[in-house]
Parts: structure tokens; C-alpha cells; sequence
């Protein structure tokens, strides 16, 4: 495979991806379209827990919630995955044995990564070897930020050999990144050093995810997969709440990459609070009525 | 610069395999219909003169059909030369008595009140213009519409202060202006034109094109609602012939036109030895200039708001793509894969990107020169989408291996329809970007802003947008070089139009 110059920038005008998205915000989804993209929603979603206070029994009830998003309604897709700290890795996959619900862990020092490299690999290697499926590394913005492309790069490709068989996300924590065009970067960066899928934000810090970063790092791997016939997955995360903005981003994906990415193979969302807002948007689609959130689980 | 003159015109042709992106979706979107229940349409209309509504002298009426459905909704009075006289007396005994004697802040009032009414019924008018005229409520609602309020607002702030606007100078009205307006924005055009001939105490008779002239009627209930004097502003419809008595009427002071270079030509003949003033806005072939440093995925999506925006139906319409040579693959490609997610359909259907073609004769026009361009040896590029069997409806649609002497590429369209060349120097693209008798809108993306000013002080065009295309603002003035028309509309160049300083 090319490399591409890192040092060269890729031109992104903030005003026309912010044009861009408030135009594909002006979608309307109703009916049937918006139940299937309710479900669509529910079954991308990296149901999320990282805290310092996390402990076994929180992660259990997280994994339940996972398995069982809302036992009145029949045929509910479940969750993608289950994202958790190395040290709940075992527990979580216990408690998802016998489904197809991954277990996500976040590993490399998250979510500064401010460790030794060593370490931060070391991190990685205990979250596969406890079982985790997936892998959600941070990259050093540091470095970005200095022009150290090449150690970014080299990193990711570390981690990407630690990962073994499972799969990795790169989070660049484009909210420390402040520009679009350093967005389009790192993105580059991360496709090129082995990432399956490149993703906004740890949700440690504000701003998380933005549906404009959203667009410029699909519009990055629509390029990849031009030059390359790859696919790279997408995760949003952080600020996701409500279905409505969930429906805007599924709107943001389908026109930019296609039907190929409408699935959690390809997109998720790294939230937690939007589970409870789709499940009473699919109970109002089916029903007619709103219903109090005393009716869903509240973990 | 001599060793790339030989094959400069060389026909470009894209060699990369078409893209990979499959956007035959799993997830459609349900018909998201805007309601048009509310909205209440008379089964005839009659002329607007001096505040009244009055029956046509000839007792005749013309049919007016939604060009999405091809149906008949209403049917407009054909004003003749007697109904033109009338309205032109109309209009000179309210300039020489009641509008004149009102003071210029009053002036400012009305306009303001129009505007804000507008505002109220800003619904209203939007789902009027997309049934009359086919383009899609997205647009009608965001723009169009919101856009008249503005201009409205803008130039009633101007009534009052007329002696700021043009320092030591005593602006006085130049009388009655008859106005003659298009299809394509029929209430935004209106607003261009009977807004700052209001400001300055002018009096108007606007004629309205013959397929679209449902919002005019609608704007006249607002004149009277509003409370302007009888007589100030008048209505009335009709086609060519009835626009041909109003410019030739001896009692009008100023003819203010906006439509095809070709009528525009007639009315510069018609009034040549008269002392009537006029402001001339007529047709564009625009080019679209791509530099290899631009950012590609937002000029991407400014290709498409300037040609495939309303149709293709824009005067400004950015309708020649000259892209640099090095990432014509990679433009193209794109562009072809951003064709597919344009939704073509009912103009009324919030999600509907590209609506109905204004009339079966614009319909007829369009897939000539469709044919024409094959003919030519043209490769044609259309989108797969699905388009409604009944209606007037095209795909939008890309001619590549083309070059400056194709015909696709000398004249003007007015359809969703682009054409694609390559440039390799700055020089060639300006050489080229002027190598037409129109002059009126075009674009540059680079990421370099030196270059954008480099590149429009050599381009014969009245408005040069950068890294952006069709925004309009009423602050702004607007009009064309060469054949594209004579004097400015927006902007104080806008209101110098209507006065005598």
C-alpha cells in the first residue's frame, strides 16, 4: 500500500461541511423509515460504562440491559457491544457468554494515554487476553499536535499488532484536535496504521462527537475506501442523546458511504443514554403514546 | 504558456472505473409529504389594478398547470393592451397624488408591514411556489421565501434615508416602473424588483410569467392587507404579448426585466430612442473553476448547489464545470456518486432535492438539448434515481468529453444539466470561463485565497463566488457582463436603479 505524506494537508472548508450537514439535517424520517431507523440505531449502539466507580455488579446490570434492551417489546435487535475499563473485560464477557454482543474495552492509558508506550501496550494485551473483542485505543494528540505524524502512526500500528484478532478503534479525541483539517488527518493516519475503525471521542471531554467531525471523518474513509476498496467502521461518541440525532447521523452515513456501512459491522455510536430515548421513540412508533421512563430500566 | 495551446481544447474524457459506493439503500425514506390542505386556491384570478381586482377587458383567461402532476389549478386573466393602460394610469395617478404626498418614513411602514405579513403566511406562499412553479419545498421554504422577507426589510430601512444612501444628492422617484419577472423565483424576483422601487416612492406594474403568477396574486392580497394606497403597486398577468404592451406603453418611466437574453434583446431594441430608463437581468452559462488545491468534497457539494439547485432553472446557475486536470478523475467520480443520492420527485415532499421542471415547453427544451449533446458526441452521465411517471421530471445529468465548441457547452440550458471540462493553468481556466457572450455568476475553489482574488479581477462576471455558489444576500448587488444584462439589482446599486439622482 502508498503511504501518503502526512505532513502534506488534505484542504477542508469548515463552512461547507457545516452547510453540508445542516442541509442533510433538513431530512425528514417518518413512518417506517424512522422505526427501521430506530432499530437500526439500537442495534449500533456501544453501550458504554467508564467510570472510576464502575464495579462488577454495575457492569453485570449494563450486560442485562445489553442482552435485554427492553423485554415488552418483541423482535428488538440487541446492542453492538458492551464497552467497559481491562478490568471489567472478564466480567462483561461472562455475562454476555452465548450472544453476539462484543465486548469492547478501552485500553492505552485511556483516556490520555499519557503512559509509556510499553505500558500502554501492555494495557492492550490484558484487555485481549481477558477476552475483549474489540479494542478502543486514544492516540497521542500530543504528538499530533507537535507534527509528530510518524510516532502517531507508529503507535497505532503497535497497538494494532498487540490487538491480535480483535478489532481496533482508534479514538483521536477530535475535540482536542480543533480543526477539521486535523481531523481529516489523524483519520488518515489511523486508516493507513491498521484501524478498523476510526471514532470521535473518549466522551471525557467536551466537545465529544460533532456530526460536521462525523462527516469529514466518513468523507476520509469514502477516500480510503476509494484508493484502497477497504472498509473502515465509524463510531461517534460522546453528547449522542436523543434517537433524533442518532436518525440525523444514520441520515449523514447513508449519504455519504452508502447502504454497505448501515450496519453495526461498520457504524456504532458510543453512548448510553441514547438506548433509553430509542426504546421510548420505537414504544411511541408502535403504540401512538409516549410512555413515562419509569417503564424503562434504568441501567 | 505556447507549448499547451495545441491541445487546450482537447476533449476530456474520465478514465477511473466507476465508484464502489452502492447507495441502492437498505433504508428508504417514507414520503414526508408537506400538507397543502391549508392552503386555499381560487379557480380564477383576475388583474390587480388600483386595489381592486378586476375582470380582464377581454374576458379571457389562461390555464395554469402544476407542473409536478400536470394537472390545472387555476386559470390567470390575459391582460390586453387596454387592461396595460388601465394599470399604467392606475399606477401615474398614485405617484402624482396620494403615494407622492406620503412622507418617506410612512413608505418605510408599508414595506416593513409586507414584509412581516409575508412572514406570517411565510407557509403559505412556500407551498404555493413549489405547486405553481414545481421546485421543491426545501428550497421554497428555506430560501425563496425567507429571501423576499428580506429584501423587503432591507429596502423599506432605506425609504427614509435615501439622502445617506446617495450623500448631496436629492434622490427623487423616477415614476412608474413596469417590471417584468421569470419563473423561475417568481416571488423572490418580485421582492427584487418592486421593493426598492417602492423604497423610493416609485409606483410599479408588475407582470409575473405566465406559468407561475399564483404568488404575485397571493402578494397582492398582502399589499392591501398592508394598507399601501390604491394604485401603488398593480398585477397583472399574461404572456409575451402583454409584457410587449407594458414596455412599449408611453406612460411608463423605467422597464425593469429579468428572463432570457433573447427577449431581453427585443426590449433593449423596443426602447432604444426612448427616454425610459431600464435594468436588464437575463441568462448565464457560468463556470464552475476547480483548482487542484481545493478542497474537493465541499466544491463537491458547491457543484451541486450551483447547477442542480431549483432545477437548473437559475439565471446564476453555475452550468460549466472546468476542473484541473490532475483531480478531473477524482471530481467526477465524486460528483457521479453524489448524483445518486439526489432525490428527484415531488416538489412538495420535504425531502425531495430536485423538484418538477417548470413546463411541458422547458421540459421539450431541456431534453433537446439532452439529445443535442449526445448528438454531439457528448458522453452523458444521468443519476438512476427514480423519477414520478407523471410530471415534467429529469434526472440530473453530466456531459463529459465535451469542450468550448459544443453547443451543450455555449448556451444556455436552463435545466439540472452540467458540462465538464479540464483546464490546466490558471490562464486557461479564466480564458476559458470567459469564452462565452453571457457574464453574470461563476465560481472558484482553491484553498488558496490569493488565488480567488487573482482569478476574479480576471473573470468577465458580475458576481465571482468563492468556495461557495448561489448565496444571495439583499445587501449584495447582483447583475450581469456582456449579454447577461444591464445595471445592478440589490444593494444600493440596486436602489440607484429607481431613483433620479
Amino acid at each position: 500500500m502508498k503511504y501518503p505524506d502526512f505532513n502534506q494537508t488534505v484542504p477542508i472548508d469548515h463552512v461547507g461541511v457545516e452547510e453540508r450537514v445542516s442541509r442533510l439535517n433538513k431530512r425528514s424520517i417518518k413512518k417506517e423509515s424512522k422505526i427501521q431507523a430506530l432499530k437500526m440505531a439500537l442495534s449500533m449502539i456501544d453501550l458504554t460504562t467508564l467510570e472510576g466507580k464502575d464495579s462488577p455488579g454495575k457492569v453485570m446490570q449494563l450486560c442485562q440491559k445489553a442482552k435485554h434492551p427492553h423485554p415488552s417489546i418483541p423482535d428488538l435487535p440487541t446492542v453492538a457491544a458492551v464497552c467497559v475499563y481491562p478490568s471489567m473485560v472478564r466480567i462483561a464477557k461472562k455475562a454476555l457468554k452465548g450472544t453476539d454482543i462484543h465486548v469492547a474495552s478501552v485500553a492505552t492509558a485511556f483516556p490520555s494515554g499519557q503512559a509509556p508506550l510499553s505500558m500502554r501496550l501492555e494495557d492492550v494485551r490484558f484487555a485481549v487476553a481477558e477476552g475483549a473483542d474489540e479494542v478502543d485505543m486514544v492516540i497521542s494528540r500530543g504528538a499530533f499536535l507537535e507534527g509528530d505524524y510518524h510516532r502517531v502512526f507508529d503507535e497505532i500500528a503497535a497497538v494494532k499488532e498487540a490487538c491480535d484478532e480483535a478489532h481496533l478503534k482508534v479514538i483521536l479525541e477530535t475535540g482536542e484536535l480543533h480543526t477539521y483539517e486535523n481531523v481529516r488527518k489523524a483519520s488518515d493516519i489511523a486508516m493507513h496504521a491498521g484501524a478498523d475503525f476510526i471514532k470521535t471521542s473518549t466522551g471525557k471531554m467536551s466537545p465529544a462527537a460533532t456530526q460536521p467531525v462525523t462527516l469529514v471523518m466518513l468523507e476520509a474513509i469514502r477516500d480510503f475506501h476509494y484508493a484502497t476498496g477497504k472498509m473502515i467502521g465509524m463510531k461517534p461518541a460522546g453528547g449522542i442523546r436523543t434517537a433524533k440525532q442518532a436518525i440525523q447521523y444514520l441520515v449523514i452515513v447513508k449519504e455519504t458511504l452508502g447502504a454497505a456501512w448501515l450496519t453495526n459491522k461498520y457504524f456504532r455510536f458510543g453512548a448510553s443514554s441514547l438506548t433509553n430515548d430509542l426504546l421510548m421513540q420505537i414504544v411511541k412508533q408502535e403504540t401512538g403514546n409516549y410512555q413515562s421512563l419509569d417503564y424503562f430500566s434504568a441501567d | 504558456m505556447s507549448n499547451t495551446t495545441e491541445t487546450k481544447n482537447a476533449p476530456y474524457k474520465p478514465t477511473s472505473p466507476n465508484s464502489k459506493l452502492d447507495f441502492e439503500s437498505v433504508w428508504e425514506y417514507a414520503p414526508a409529504p408537506q400538507s397543502s390542505d391549508f392552503v386555499d386556491i381560487k379557480e380564477q384570478y383576475d388583474l390587480y389594478i388600483g386595489g381592486k381586482f378586476v375582470k380582464p377587458s377581454k374576458g379571457r383567461y389562461f390555464k395554469s398547470t402544476n407542473p409536478a402532476t400536470e394537472e390545472v389549478i387555476t386559470e390567470f386573466a390575459e391582460a390586453t393592451q387596454k387592461d396595460v393602460d388601465k394599470a399604467v394610469k392606475t399606477a401615474r395617478k398614485a405617484f402624482e397624488g396620494e403615494w407622492s404626498q406620503i412622507s418617506a418614513k410612512e413608505r418605510g411602514k408599508y414595506m416593513y408591514r409586507i414584509a412581516r405579513l409575508l412572514q406570517e403566511r411565510a407557509r403559505e406562499f412556500a407551498v404555493l411556489e413549489s405547486m405553481d412553479g414545481g421546485k421543491p419545498i426545501r428550497e421554497s421554504r428555506d430560501i425563496d421565501i425567507p429571501l423576499v422577507a428580506a429584501y423587503f426589510f432591507y429596502y423599506a430601512g432605506w425609504a427614509d434615508k435615501l439622502e445617506y444612501a446617495f450623500p448631496g444628492k436629492k434622490p427623487k422617484p423616477l415614476g412608474v416602473c413596469g417590471q417584468i419577472i421569470p419563473w423561475n423565483f417568481p416571488l423572490l424576483m418580485l421582492s427584487w424588483k418592486i421593493a426598492p422601487a417602492l423604497a423610493c416612492g416609485n409606483t410599479v406594474v408588475l407582470k409575473p410569467a405566465e406559468t407561475t403568477s399564483l404568488t404575485a396574486l397571493k402578494f397582492a392580497e398582502l399589499v392591501k392587507d398592508a394598507g399601501v394606497p390604491d394604485g401603488v403597486v398593480n398585477i397583472i398577468t399574461g404572456a409575451g404579448q402583454t409584457g410587449a404592451e407594458l414596455v412599449n406603453h408611453k406612460d411608463v418611466n423605467k422597464i425593469a426585466f429579468t428572463g432570457s437574453t433573447s427577449v431581453g434583446k427585443i426590449i433593449q431594441k423596443s426602447l432604444a430612442g426612448t427616454d425610459k430608463k431600464y435594468t436588464l437581468e437575463l441568462g448565464g452559462k457560468g463556470a464552475l473553476i476547480i483548482f487542484e488545491d481545493a478542497p474537493i468534497d465541499q466544491a463537491v457539494e458547491g457543484i451541486i448547489n450551483a447547477i442542480y439547485f431549483n432545477q437548473g432553472h437559475v439565471c446564476c446557475a453555475g452550468s460549466r464545470l472546468l476542473v484541473q486536470e490532475g483531480v478531473a478523475d477524482k471530481v467526477i467520480n465524486k460528483l457521479k456518486d453524489r448524483l445518486e443520492t439526489l432525490i428527484v420527485g415531488d416538489p412538495l415532499d420535504k425531502n425531495t432535492d430536485i423538484g418538477a421542471i417548470n413546463s411541458k415547453e422547458q421540459f421539450e427544451t431541456i431534453n433537446k438539448y439532452l439529445e443535442l449533446g449526445v448528438d454531439e458526441g457528448a458522453d452523458v452521465y444521468q443519476s438512476k434515481c427514480k423519477v414520478p411517471e407523471n410530471g415534467y421530471f429529469i434526472r440530473p445529468t453530466l456531459f463529459t468529453n465535451v469542450s468550448q465548441s459544443n453547443r451543450v457547452v455555449q448556451e444556455e440550458i436552463f435545466g439540472p444539466v452540467l458540462t465538464v471540462q479540464t483546464f490546466r493553468t490558471a490562464d486557461e481556466a479564466i480564458e476559458k470561463a470567459n469564452n462565452t457572450p453571457y457574464g453574470l455568476a461563476s465560481g472558484i475553489w482553491t484553498d488558496k485565497g490569493s488565488k480567488i482574488f487573482q482569478m476574479g479581477s480576471g473573470m468577465r462576471s458580475g458576481v465571482v463566488w468563492a468556495n461557495t455558489f448561489n448565496k444571495f444576500d439583499p445587501t449584495s448587488p447582483f447583475g450581469g457582463y456582456k449579454e447577461s444584462g444591464v445595471g445592478r439589482e440589490g444593494g444600493l446599486h440596486g436602489l440607484a436603479a429607481y431613483t433620479k439622482i
